[in-house]
C-alpha cells in the first residue's frame, strides 16, 4: 500500500439516475463509501462531491444549444474536472448509457479527464444489460483518455437482494473496484488545475517558426 | 472611443411572418444599415465573412468598397476576416485596395472561422487553425510592410520576388484586430504584434471575455508595447431596445426564441443574465454597456449586433435611431469622462500615419514598359 499518509484527495461522483431515490444513486453511494474506505486504508482522506445529473438536465440541454455551461452546470463540470478520481454511474437505457449521462461527458472539453482514474458503475432491471459497461462506457472513457479501473460494477434489480455468491456478489465487486480505484489514486500526485491563461510555456517566436516549442529537426 | 455595429450577414426567417429574405433583399438591407449607421453618428461598420448559406458575405471587400463610396466618415471593418482559409496574399491585395478606395477608413479583424467544412473547401484542415492563423498573418504583415517578399512556409506555395499591390495607402497598412472567444494563443498573437484584441462578447458569459482580455493586456505589456491598460481592446454586444422595456421584451422574444445560435434553449431572461445580451430600454442598454468597463477596463471599440435572427430592416433602422439618438451620445460622454488620459483611442489611418512620421507614397514602380510589361533590361538586351 502507498505510504502517502495524511494526504487528501477529491472524489467526484457523477450519478445519472432519474428517479428519487434511484438505484443508480444507491450504487453510486455504495461505490463511494467503499472507495472512501479503501483510500482511508491507504492513508488518504477523501472529500466527496456528488453531481446529480437530474438536477442539471435543463442546463445540459441549454449547453448543447448555446455552447456554454450556465453557473450551476459549470460548478458541476469544475467539480468533476478538478477531482482526483471520478465515480460515474448511469442507468442502462436501450443497451447503453442514458442520454443524460452521455450529455454530461459531451459538454466536457475532450482533454478534461485525461489520466483521471475512473470507476464505472451501471444499473438496470436485468443482468442482461451488464456488458453495456464494457461496450459503451469503457470506450467512452477510453476516448476521453481517462484511466478506468478493470472492475466495472453492474447492479441489476436482483443484485439488491442477492446473497453472498462466494466472493462474486455485488458487495464483493464494489469492494474490489473501490480497491482498484484507491490504488490508482494513491499512486498519483494530487490533481493540479491547469490555467489556460497562465503565461505561455511556448514562446510566440516558436509558434511563428512552426516548432511549437519542440526542438526543430 | 469608437461605437458601431457588426453583422454576420445571415438570411434568417422572420419568425413572426414566416418569411425569409432573399439574398438580394438582405444584401440591400445591409447596405442600408451601414449607411444609416453613419447618418445616426456611429463610427464603425464591421461585416462578417462566410462561405456557406445562410450567409451572403463571401466577398466582404466588394461590399465594403460599395459602402465606402456611399459614406464619408464611417470606419469599415470586418467581423471577421478568415485568416485561416483565405490566401494571405489575397487578403493583402484586397484590403490594401479597399484602403485606397476608402481613403484609409479601413481596418480588419482576423478570425479563424469555426465552420468545419469551410477549411477543406479551401484546401485546409481545421485542426491546423491556430498554426494557419499564425503563419498566414506573419506573411500578411510582411506583404504590407516589405515591398519585395521572398517567403516559404508550410501552408501556401512559396513566394520569390513578390510585390503585393497596391502598396498600403500612405505607406501605412490597415490596423488589425484579432478576434477569439477562448483561444489564448490568439490573444497572445495580438499582444505579440501590439495589434488590437476583440472579444465578440455575445452568446457567452462575460467571464470568458474578462479572462481573455486580462491575458491579452498582460501579454501586451510583456511584449513592450505599453502598459496593460494601454492595450487596444474591442468588445461586441447584443441589444434590442424600445422606449418601454416591456415592449422590447415582447417584440424581441420570438426572434430570441427562434434564433439560430441559442433559440429553443434558455429563456430570454436567463440568457440575458448569463450573457451581455440586453433587451430593454435605451437607459438599460446604457447602464449595461457602461458596466462592461468594470471587467475589461477602459476600452477602445464597442460594436453592437442588432440585425440578426430575422429582424426586419425597418426594425433594425429603428434600433439604429435609438442607438444614435439616445444611447451612443451618452456612452461617448460617460466613457470619455472615465478614461484616463494615458489610455489611447483606437488607432485610425490618420493616427497611424502620424505615428509613422507622416504619409509617404509607397508605390513600387517596376521600371517596366507600361505597354508590354517588360523591364528595360529585357528590351535593351535584344
Amino acid at each position: 500500500m502507498s505510504t502517502r499518509s495524511g494526504s487528501t484527495r477529491t472524489l467526484a461522483v457523477v450519478s445519472a439516475g432519474l428517479s428519487t431515490p434511484s438505484s443508480t444513486r444507491l450504487l453510486a453511494d455504495r461505490l463511494t463509501a467503499a472507495a472512501v474506505a479503501a483510500l482511508a486504508d491507504r492513508g488518504i482522506t477523501a472529500t466527496v462531491e456528488v453531481v446529480e445529473l437530474r438536477e442539471r438536465a435543463r442546463d445540459l440541454a441549454d449547453n448543447l444549444l448555446t455552447g456554454f455551461a450556465d453557473e450551476p452546470l459549470q460548478a458541476a463540470v469544475d467539480t468533476v474536472v478538478g477531482a482526483d478520481a471520478v465515480i460515474a454511474v448511469t442507468p442502462i437505457f436501450s443497451a447503453s448509457y442514458s442520454g443524460l449521462f452521455k450529455t454530461f461527458f459531451d459538454v466536457l472539453d475532450t482533454d478534461a479527464l485525461v489520466g483521471t482514474p475512473v470507476l464505472m458503475g451501471a444499473t438496470a432491471g436485468t443482468a442482461r444489460h451488464s456488458l453495456a459497461l464494457e461496450h459503451a462506457l469503457r470506450p467512452l472513457f477510453a476516448y476521453l483518455r481517462a484511466t478506468v479501473v478493470p472492475t466495472a460494477v453492474f447492479a441489476a434489480s436482483e443484485d439488491w437482494g442477492g446473497a453472498d455468491q462466494g466472493g462474486r456478489g455485488l458487495a464483493d465487486r464494489v469492494t474490489r473496484a473501490a480497491g482498484e480505484l484507491a490504488d490508482l489514486v494513491a499512486g498519483r500526485p494530487p490533481a493540479a488545475p491547469v490555467d489556460p491563461f497562465a503565461d505561455p510555456t511556448t514562446s510566440f517566436e516558436d509558434l511563428l517558426r512552426g516548432t511549437g516549442g519542440r526542438p526543430s529537426t | 472611443m469608437q461605437f458601431g455595429i457588426f453583422t454576420v450577414s445571415d438570411l434568417t426567417q422572420d419568425p413572426t411572418t414566416g418569411r425569409t429574405p432573399t439574398e438580394a433583399e438582405r444584401i440591400k438591407a445591409v447596405l442600408a444599415i451601414a449607411q444609416k449607421a453613419e447618418e445616426v453618428g456611429l463610427d464603425v461598420f464591421a461585416l462578417g465573412e462566410h462561405h456557406n448559406p445562410p450567409f451572403f458575405s463571401s466577398s466582404p471587400t466588394t461590399t465594403l468598397a460599395h459602402i465606402a463610396a456611399r459614406t464619408s466618415t464611417l470606419q469599415l471593418s470586418t467581423a471577421t476576416t478568415l485568416i485561416t482559409t483565405n490566401d494571405p496574399v489575397k487578403i493583402a491585395e484586397d484590403y490594401a485596395m479597399l484602403q485606397h478606395l476608402a481613403d484609409g477608413r479601413v481596418d480588419l479583424m482576423m478570425g479563424r472561422g469555426n465552420t468545419g467544412p469551410v477549411y477543406p473547401w479551401f484546401g485546409q484542415d481545421i485542426r491546423n487553425g491556430i498554426e494557419l492563423a499564425v503563419e498566414n498573418y506573419a506573411l500578411l504583415r510582411r506583404l504590407w510592410t516589405e515591398d519585395v517578399v521572398d517567403w516559404q512556409g508550410k501552408y501556401r506555395t512559396p513566394l520569390q520576388g513578390f510585390t503585393s499591390t497596391p502598396r498600403p495607402l500612405d505607406g501605412v497598412p490597415p490596423f488589425v484586430w484579432h478576434g477569439s472567444i477562448r483561444s489564448p494563443q490568439i490573444a497572445e498573437q495580438a499582444a505579440y504584434y501590439g495589434d488590437g484584441f476583440f472579444h465578440n462578447h455575445i452568446f457567452w458569459p462575460p467571464e470568458h471575455t474578462q479572462r481573455m482580455v486580462e491575458f491579452y493586456r498582460r501579454r501586451y505589456e510583456h511584449y513592450g508595447h505599453g502598459s496593460a491598460d494601454q492595450a487596444i481592446v474591442g468588445l461586441g454586444g447584443q441589444v434590442f431596445m424600445r422606449r418601454n422595456s416591456q415592449d422590447a421584451l415582447a417584440e424581441f422574444r420570438p426572434y430570441f426564441d427562434n434564433a439560430p445560435v441559442y433559440g429553443h434553449g434558455p429563456s430570454l431572461e436567463d440568457f440575458s443574465s448569463q450573457t451581455p445580451l440586453t433587451v430593454g430600454s435605451p437607459q438599460q442598454v446604457i447602464e449595461r454597456t457602461l458596466g462592461f468597463r468594470d471587467y475589461v477596463g477602459d476600452y477602445q471599440r464597442q460594436l453592437f449586433l442588432i440585425d440578426h435572427a430575422g429582424l426586419p430592416l425597418k426594425t433594425v433602422l429603428e434600433q439604429l435611431d435609438l442607438l444614435g439618438e439616445e444611447v451612443v451620445p451618452v456612452l461617448r460622454r460617460e466613457f470619455a469622462a472615465l478614461k484616463p488620459t494615458h489610455v489611447p483611442d483606437a488607432p485610425t489611418h490618420a493616427s497611424r500615419v502620424a505615428a509613422a512620421g507622416g504619409a509617404k507614397d509607397a508605390t513600387v514602380h517596376a521600371g517596366a514598359d507600361d505597354v508590354t510589361g517588360q523591364a528595360r533590361e529585357e528590351i535593351e538586351v535584344r
